[in-house]
């Protein structure tokens, strides 16, 4: 691996194109064996379903990619989005009686997301820069401590959004622009960002360059612990902006909500050709990897050729093809 | 799981140790109640419903006393029965076993120190271990749906079929569904599983709309998966084409059965209350010669606009 210069080399493009196409190959073979199997998969409407769907986790895993490429790594995504969508929740019926109906109550539900994303990630930031415990055992941690919040919060049932309230916000989550809805624009801007965040500032090399080696960035007088800080930061707030896009959808929150999207968010950052050790990172490549995670659901549900039973398995399977035909691809180098 | 036991764990010694001074009297009864924790919604309300039965009997019989444990995993719940027995001199066992192998031999333990023991919902995998067995109607809850799939629909029509999570339960309600619907020339165009989750269930509904033109009915087997259903019927506009069965008895779900929606025409119940039935058979037995021994099932029944107001408990979380 020789991607730990942090500034981009323009002789190396051929080759970067060459290891973005291991992903990018697989997603065009899926996309063929769906159009093959049923033909309602190329519809409008199937598009903008697994779109739509892919853009949680796929907003999450933007935030991701900075976690994982600058050496870390987040495993309470998942409750949190849960915990935020719940605290969400509670507030927009809270404010109800004060704020009335209407835009003013949607604008705070989505700053109370937000906000509440913001500490969470803030938190875990804190715990790993500051107080120096590994990744792992805080967000590990934190998980535990999420989904149990939101489960209290529940009261072991589901956290519902007031009847009225739901049916003005749903449209953030049914309607959209040109018939783009709008978490699948969210999801676009999301990602295009992140690209340029990820190579054109300052913030996107130093992840790289803390994931690669910490030592040589901190002698490079990049300040670490504000970095590193940083991409739970905004991996917490692209949670609170994921969970924004997702209580429209159904209107409630429980104990269930977000169960496993951590490992979704992490599989999709890899599959994206991420290293899961840091140092380099493609933004892109996890917005594929989040494509071919939503497409093998929507191609088993939509083709019904094997037992559902064998589901996971197809998925674990392609799961490892998608990364095998990547690493492929960069020892042929 | 090891993380969310840790504060039970705290919770339920500081139980133990500030109820443990209390020496049990002759005429008193110390009475266990194990389940799982409240992880999703009818766990949830079966936590509700434990609760508020203890409650109700502290009340009423002043010489009983309750010891409830939530576990998050099967080992866990072996923990917290063990130590009811070590330390709590526990004379009845109300259990929910987590899963059936793991608790079969410490509840077989309990049982031949001579104390008595109520089995909830899930058997435990030797018979004849417990007093008393109180549980729900599985095969029933698919048979109830299905006999009004064939009362509504005939030959030729279509339905799809959402599934729970892969498990024995799950098989029984779907064979005892599939098995209610033979002959009846309905067409169950697919199965897949939705885990018993609104998301899931939301998008396996999705796939279903975009696969198939026409769709009739839709079995969601759950009222979560019900939830999901209904809002991808939503989103494709296509409310007037098709009515879902849900199950279980959501208070939401059971609302809007009140309320006459046409899409909801009925539920099938699976309570959760039946931990209360479990926890009331029990202190029967306790503080009174009534017979409570033998097996216990609670009909699933069906749920109907008329009947609708029975089943509806606006103050439990489910």
């Amino acid at each position: 691996m020789t991607e730990t210069t942090a500034t981009p080399n323009p002789v190396r493009e051929r080759k970067v194109n060459l290891h973005v196409l291991g992903p990018v190959l697989a997603l065009v073979a899926l996309i063929l064996l769906g159009a093959f199997l049923n033909s309602n998969f190329l519809s409008y409407g199937n598009v903008t379903n697994v779109l739509a769907r892919s853009a949680f986790i796929g907003i999450i895993a933007v935030g991701m990619t900075f976690v994982i490429t600058a050496g870390g790594i987040d495993l309470s995504v998942g409750s949190m989005a849960a915990f935020v969508a719940g605290v969400m929740i509670l507030a927009m019926n809270a404010l109800i009686p004060v704020l009335g109906i209407g835009v003013p109550l949607v604008l705070a539900g989505m700053a109370v997301a937000l906000v509440t994303g913001l500490a969470a990630g803030l938190l875990n930031g804190f715990l790993i820069s500051k107080v120096g415990i590994e990744a792992f055992i805080v967000t590990l941690g934190s998980m535990g401590i999420y989904r149990s919040l939101t489960t209290w919060l529940a009261d072991g049932g589901t956290l519902s959004l007031d009847y009225a309230a739901r049916s003005f916000y749903r449209p953030v989550y049914y309607d959209g622009l040109l018939g783009i809805s709008w978490p699948i624009l969210v999801f676009a801007l999301v990602a295009i960002l992140g690209e340029l965040t990820m190579r054109h500032t300052p913030f996107g090399r130093y992840c790289a360059a803390l994931g690669a080696n910490e030592q040589v960035a901190r002698y490079s007088a990049v300040k670490v612990d504000r970095i590193r800080m940083g991409t739970y930061v905004l991996l917490g707030m692209l949670v609170g902006l994921a969970t924004i896009m997702y209580v429209p959808r159904l209107g409630s929150a429980s104990g269930s909500t977000g169960v496993l999207w951590e490992l979704e968010a992490i599989a999709a950052v890899i599959i994206g050709g991420t290293v899961l050790k840091g140092g380099s990172g493609r933004v892109w490549g996890t917005v594929t990897g989040v494509l071919i995670l939503s497409l093998i659901d929507n191609i088993l549900n939509l083709a019904s050729i094997v037992s559902p039973y064998l589901n996971g398995a197809i998925q674990g399977v392609i799961v490892i093809l998608a990364v095998v035909l990547q690493r492929g691809r960069k020892s042929a180098d | 799981m090891i993380r969310r036991n840790f504060l039970k764990s705290a919770a339920l010694v500081a139980g133990l140790a500030s109820a443990g001074a209390v020496a049990a009297q002759d005429e008193s009864y110390t009475i266990g109640v194990a389940i799982p924790s409240a992880t999703h919604g009818f766990m949830g309300g079966l936590n509700f419903h434990a609760r508020e039965a203890i409650e109700r009997l502290e009340a009423t019989y002043p010489q009983l006393e309750f010891v409830l444990a939530t576990s998050g995993d099967a080992g866990k719940m072996v923990n917290d029965v063990e130590d009811m027995v070590a330390t709590r001199n526990i004379d009845a066992l109300v259990v929910l076993p987590f899963e059936s192998e793991p608790l079969t031999a410490p509840v077989q333990a309990v049982k031949e120190q001579g104390i008595w023991v109520t089995v909830v919902d899930r058997g435990l995998s030797v018979p004849g271990i417990e007093d008393l067995y109180v549980a729900g109607d599985n095969p029933g809850f698919g048979r109830e749906a299905g006999e009004y799939f064939v009362e509504q629909l005939g030959e030729g029509d279509d339905i799809v079929v959402l599934r729970g999570i892969p498990t024995t339960l799950d098989n029984e309600r779907v064979e005892a569904f599939e098995k209610a619907i033979e002959g009846s020339g309905i067409n169950v165009l697919d199965m897949q599983h939705g885990n018993w989750n609104r998301d899931d269930a939301f998008n396996v509904m999705q796939d279903f709309l975009s696969k198939y033109d026409k769709i009739d009915a839709v079995w969601a087997s759950d009222d979560d998966m019900a939830i999901g259903v209904l809002e991808a019927i939503a989103q494709a506009g296509r409310d007037k084409e098709m009515w879902v069965v849900g199950g279980a008895g959501m208070k939401e779900i059971i609302k809007r059965i009140m309320d006459g929606d046409p899409q909801l025409p009925i539920n099938v119940t699976y309570p959760p209350a039946q931990i209360a039935t479990a926890i009331e058979l029990t202190a029967l037995a306790m503080v009174s010669d009534t017979p409570v021994t033998g097996r216990f099932i609670i009909g699933s029944q069906r749920v109907t606009p008329e009947n609708a107001k029975d089943f509806y408990f606006p103050e439990s979380p489910f």
